[in-house]
């Protein structure tokens, strides 16, 4: 071994050297990053609808990744209805209309805060969790073992993943409204003294069904967008368990920029529905 | 099972079983670079029928990729692959599979499957290859292919309990379960005990006596290169350099055989090593 790895270090200086791409060169290659991913992306749509369905491994993944997500989704709902409940209330009293604040607090929680908090933090455990998963499997040949075995990996690994992600996200989406709701009740009604009544017939009156479906919606595309940034960065690792590292924290700082992109996309349609 | 449903009509590959010392496989002008990095230039090579070759070069020389081109895990960006005449640089991966039943490799790494159990992981190609063979008769296959690696009874282990060379071994029954006519060895003595090593190297040459399999083994290990060998090629400079008997290569002439082979035997004698 140390012999080879000393013939070999001057060659890894040049290298290291050579891999200082431009910014043309940067940009080239992140074009070309986001090409393969559409690719990637009509190629597990494609599997997905079509059989054989392999029905007990997404199952699975809906377990692990529902079990492994809950509880942060959970925490993360809770704080963020206290919060917003606690700053519109105080804000709305200097205008003597906390009586509001269930309507507002329901719009912003359905709208917006459920669905993209959800995402943010959720998402980053998945995805990250899902790149590393394939990463590794990925550096140490097991993924060209699958095909070598004559098996398709996006079918075995990936399509599972996404539809994971898919059913889970809203659901935890409809979780993260209630607990966020109830959270933001409880703490008006000890802060404000605005009854627990109250609140919630505002907000049952301020909400219609498309608020609520809206961010639900959110939920399933920020589910599909985490899946396949975290299957596709674990499957196109390069360069060891290094790489592994490096995909992981790109796949955290992609899905939470993707998941605000597409948010404001989303709002700006689903607004003018 | 995957890809059955899918494009049933497209020309596939009919491996026929071949004779012995036939040309099986052909390399031509082969090129192949990743990025700037360009691992072959025009790589030629033959691998005859019922032969182990050994492909010997140094850490990064495309190895690997050699292999994996050969079952369409790489893709060369020229020159062309033929098996048994069939060229099959082209084929997509649905005709690959045909091409992947007969043509098995056995992983640097052995690549076990860490979430499934040594006997699911050998069952794994019967289930992709062969979906309507009864549990039965998969059960018996998977014992037998363990027993051949000398690993009776070991179905319920998982890959973490396995030592390296129990992982390679377990490897080799996966990659044979489906009675494969050629057996791709990637550094299979790589970081192993000279014991493991030495029982590795038995397992490739029972491979050819007992199942008839051409292999090609592919290694830096010149002890276990010799030990196996029937004909020996050295990857070096991004082609192949030399191709011939073991003979021929320990009187070679060849500057990157020579330096190669003196290299490594400067650390087999005693006081060689610095
Ligand atoms: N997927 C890939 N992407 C980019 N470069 C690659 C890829 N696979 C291999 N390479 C490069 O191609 C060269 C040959 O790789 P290969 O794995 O075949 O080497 P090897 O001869 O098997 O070496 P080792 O003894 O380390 O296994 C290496 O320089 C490697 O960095
Ligand atoms: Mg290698």
């Amino acid at each position: 071994m140390s012999p080879s790895a000393e013939a070999e270090a001057p060659e890894v200086v040049e290298v290291a050297a050579q891999e200082r791409p431009s910014v043309v060169e940067r940009a080239k290659q992140r074009l070309e990053s986001l090409g393969a991913m559409t690719q990637m992306t009509g190629q597990v749509l494609s599997r997905a609808v079509r059989p054989p369905f392999d029905g007990a491994a997404l199952i699975f993944q809906v377990e692990t990744l529902g079990v492994r997500s809950l509880p942060i989704a959970l925490l993360t709902a809770t704080f963020a209805g206290l919060v917003i409940s606690l700053q519109f209330g105080y804000f709305l009293a200097r205008f003597g209309v906390q009586y509001t604040v269930g309507r507002v607090v329901v719009l912003t929680l359905f709208r917006e805060l459920a669905p993209v908090l959800t995402a943010l933090t959720v998402g980053a455990r998945l995805g990250s969790g899902m790149a590393a998963e394939l990463g590794a499997m990925t550096v140490t040949e097991q993924v060209d073992a699958i095909r070598a075995l004559g098996a398709d990996p996006l079918r075995k690994l990936v399509v599972p993943r996404v539809l994971a992600c898919l059913l889970v996200m809203p659901v935890l989406t409809v979780f993260a409204d209630v607990v966020g709701l109830v959270a933001g009740a409880l703490v008006v009604n000890a802060q404000y003294a605005i009854s627990l009544d109250l609140f919630f017939q505002g907000a049952l009156d301020a909400v219609f069904m498309m608020d609520f479906v809206s961010g639900v919606f959110k939920g399933a595309v920020f589910g599909f967008i985490i899946g396949l940034v975290g299957c596709f960065k674990g499957l196109t690792v390069e360069g060891g368990t290094e790489g592994v590292g490096r995909a992981t924290t790109q796949t955290v700082a992609i899905t939470s920029v993707a998941v605000c992109l597409a948010d404001f996309f989303i709002t700006k349609v689903t607004l003018y529905l | 099972m995957a890809f059955s449903h899918r494009k049933k009509e497209a020309p596939t590959f009919e491996f026929h079983r071949p004779t012995p010392g036939e040309q099986l496989i052909h390399f031509e002008h082969l090129q192949k670079a990743f990025g700037a990095k360009r691992v072959y230039d025009d790589l030629e090579l033959d691998v005859r029928a019922g032969e182990t070759l050994v492909v010997l070069g140094g850490s990064g020389t495309g190895k690997s990729v050699l292999l994996k081109c050969l079952i369409g895990l790489q893709r060369p960006d020229a020159g062309r692959i033929l098996f048994q005449g069939h060229d099959v640089t082209g084929f997509s991966e649905e005709q690959f599979i045909p091409v992947r039943r007969n043509v098995a490799m056995v992983f640097q790494g052995a690549a076990l499957f860490d979430s499934l159990s040594v006997g699911e992981n050998v069952a794994y190609p019967l289930r992709e290859h062969f979906p309507d063979m009864p549990l039965d008769e998969v059960r018996q296959r998977v014992a037998e292919k363990l027993a051949l690696v000398n690993l009776p009874g070991t179905e319920r282990l998982m890959p973490s309990d396995l030592s390296g060379g129990m992982k390679k071994r377990v490897g080799l029954a996966r990659a044979i379960a489906t009675n494969p006519e050629v057996i791709l060895w990637d550094e299979p003595t790589t970081g192993l005990d000279p014991v493991t090593t030495q029982s590795i190297n038995s397992m490739i040459n029972s491979m050819k006596k007992k199942l008839g399999c051409t292999s090609i083994v592919v290694t830096h290990d010149l002890v276990s290169a010799f030990a196996v060998g029937d004909r020996m090629a050295m990857l070096a400079n991004r082609r192949i350099v030399q191709v011939g008997t073991r003979d021929e290569f320990r009187r070679s002439k060849v500057p990157e055989v020579r330096a190669f082979l003196d290299a490594r035997r400067v650390e087999l004698e005693p006081g060689g090593m610095s």
